[in-house]
């Protein structure tokens, strides 16, 4: 398959029709998650920006960027701990630390060569020796990962990639839980996460990767999704 | 009945299809953040009045039938925690707090799909529920350990009751968006009631995520539970062995790629996990 035109320049119109169609899921998921063909090709035409361009990739690398800015983040959490990191805290963040890094490493072997390059982390703005800061940017990146996946499954057209980002995201809402209550126990899942139906908040792609550029050096964009840094 | 079949039959008859419900259209834009935004008692008409524009019928029969099933799930959720709670000294008064709060979510999704469905029958009666799953939890109201067991293996599964109808919702953005953001809540409920366990009662390798071993799946100890658990320890995600991929140091461990990843079970495995509750 060539290089979707799709992508250049960012025209997301043309791509909305196949984009919303359920036609051809079945056929689609019944080539099963490795048949992703390495049709995307990645652009600095946002300000320098890498790209996500459009269709299931563009999912897959957008939660592949995800992941890597929280696989990052905690390889450092437990490379340099805060000051009185209790055995508990520290046996719970290093399995945190290692499912996001066996994220990472799923969506990079799913996307084999359209996966974005490794993205490089900016934590300048956390200071790692506080419990309290280095708890509360975990809790941040954690809640915005829920809202994240739960933002960008309607868009996955292929049911198996899907259910992997079920698959993914409880385990990210486990995580948020537990932080939460690290921090303050029986904040699991307070006003400020769930509404009045009882549910999480999911986020766009423009809102969540406006927060995440902040912790990225090399920022991300989403032409075909209405967010360029 | 193949859900996707059907779409593709109906898109074949009708190439409008995708038009006609599409989020694009005015009618269905406006209500995509309708669970932060629209007021609850707006929620039937915007709901019926997205399918009488597309054929002046109620929503796709999949959507009703995935959420009609987490209606159930959801009343015998919100039953348990009421009942629960209504027993004098079963709970802690120190997570009370939090057991609560779970109890008021689900009363919520209750009230959330009874709006979305527009189901306008009574909710089955808290007391036709038997919360002892015909004895072999009996001291579930009884002994507050016994009733934390059985809260994170019904939370867990709820976990895993939502995550297996991803499919039939696929595409929706209305409909999966607001199943995903109840399966989250689930699973922050199951992460705080392990979390408790562990912390105050003894539970001293439980985790606020689902672990296991090659030939674990159950991380309970409570071989009652075995079928609520069965196949969360897969490795294997979308043909990708996770354990032969790179971790922080050599490959990633069958632990971690157990944890990372929660599994989902199908409507018929959770029907008969729940029919000794006396969900039907």
């Amino acid at each position: 398959m060539k290089t979707s035109t799709l992508q250049e320049a960012g025209k997301p119109d043309l791509s909305r029709r196949s984009f919303l169609r359920y036609a051809g899921v079945g056929a689609v998921a019944a080539t099963g998650v490795m048949a992703l063909s390495a049709c995307h090709k990645h652009h600095d035409d946002y300000n320098g920006a890498y790209d996500i361009g459009s269709g299931d990739t563009a999912i897959l690398n957008y939660a592949y960027a995800l992941e890597q800015l929280e696989a990052a983040f905690y390889i450092q959490v437990i490379a340099s701990p805060y000051g009185g990191m209790s055995a508990i805290e520290t046996s719970f963040l290093t399995d945190i630390r290692d499912h996001e890094v066996a994220h990472r490493e799923f969506f990079k072997a799913a996307l084999k060569d359209s996966a974005f390059p490794a993205l490089t982390p900016d934590f300048s703005s956390i200071d790692f020796t506080s419990r309290a800061k280095v708890l509360g940017a975990a809790q941040a990146f954690e809640d915005l990962g829920v809202a994240a996946y739960n933002g960008a499954g309607y868009l996955i057209k292929n049911s198996d990639y899907l259910t992997i980002a079920g698959k993914i995201v409880s385990v990210e809402a486990r995580h948020a839980a537990l932080i939460r209550n690290l921090l303050s126990v029986g904040t699991f899942g307070d006003g400020s996460v769930i509404d009045a139906n009882g549910s999480d908040k999911q986020q766009s792609i423009a809102q969540v990767l406006q927060v995440a550029n902040v912790y990225l050096k090399t920022k991300v964009s989403a032409g075909s999704y209405n967010y360029i840094p | 009945m193949n859900l996707f079949n059907l779409f593709e039959d109906i898109e074949n008859a009708d190439p409008e299809f995708q038009d006609r419900i599409s989020p694009r259209r005015d009618a269905i834009k406006n209500m995509a953040g309708f669970g932060t935004k629209v007021a609850v008692a707006a929620l039937p008409f915007a709901l019926s009045s997205l399918f009488k524009k597309a054929y002046g019928q109620s929503a796709p029969a999949g959507v009703t039938a995935a959420l009609t099933y987490a209606l159930k799930l959801e009343y015998f959720e919100a039953a348990f925690y009421r009942t629960a709670l209504a027993v004098p000294n079963l709970i802690s008064a120190s997570e009370k707090a939090t057991i609560t709060a779970i109890g008021a979510h689900e009363a919520e999704h209750v009230a959330f799909l009874r709006t979305a469905l527009n189901v306008t029958t009574p909710a089955p009666a808290d007391t036709s529920y038997d919360f002892t799953a015909r004895g072999t939890f009996a001291t579930v109201l009884t002994n507050y350990e016994t009733f934390l067991a059985v809260a994170q293996a019904i939370e867990d599964t709820g976990v895993r009751a939502y995550k297996g109808q991803a499919g039939a919702l696929i595409g929706q953005q209305v409909y999966l968006t607001a199943a995903l953001n109840i399966h989250s809540v689930e699973a922050r409920h199951a992460s705080a009631i392990r979390y408790l366990r562990r912390l105050n009662h003894g539970a001293t390798t439980t985790k606020p995520w689902i672990t296991g071993t090659a030939s674990v799946s159950n991380d309970t100890g409570i071989s009652a539970a075995d079928g609520n658990y069965a196949g969360e320890n897969n490795t294997i995600q979308g043909g990708v062995d996770i354990t032969k991929l790179p971790g922080v140091s050599g490959n990633i461990s069958v632990t971690a790629a157990i944890e990372a990843f929660d599994e989902p079970l199908t409507m018929q495995q959770v029907l008969a996990l729940v029919a000794p509750f006396g969900v039907s």
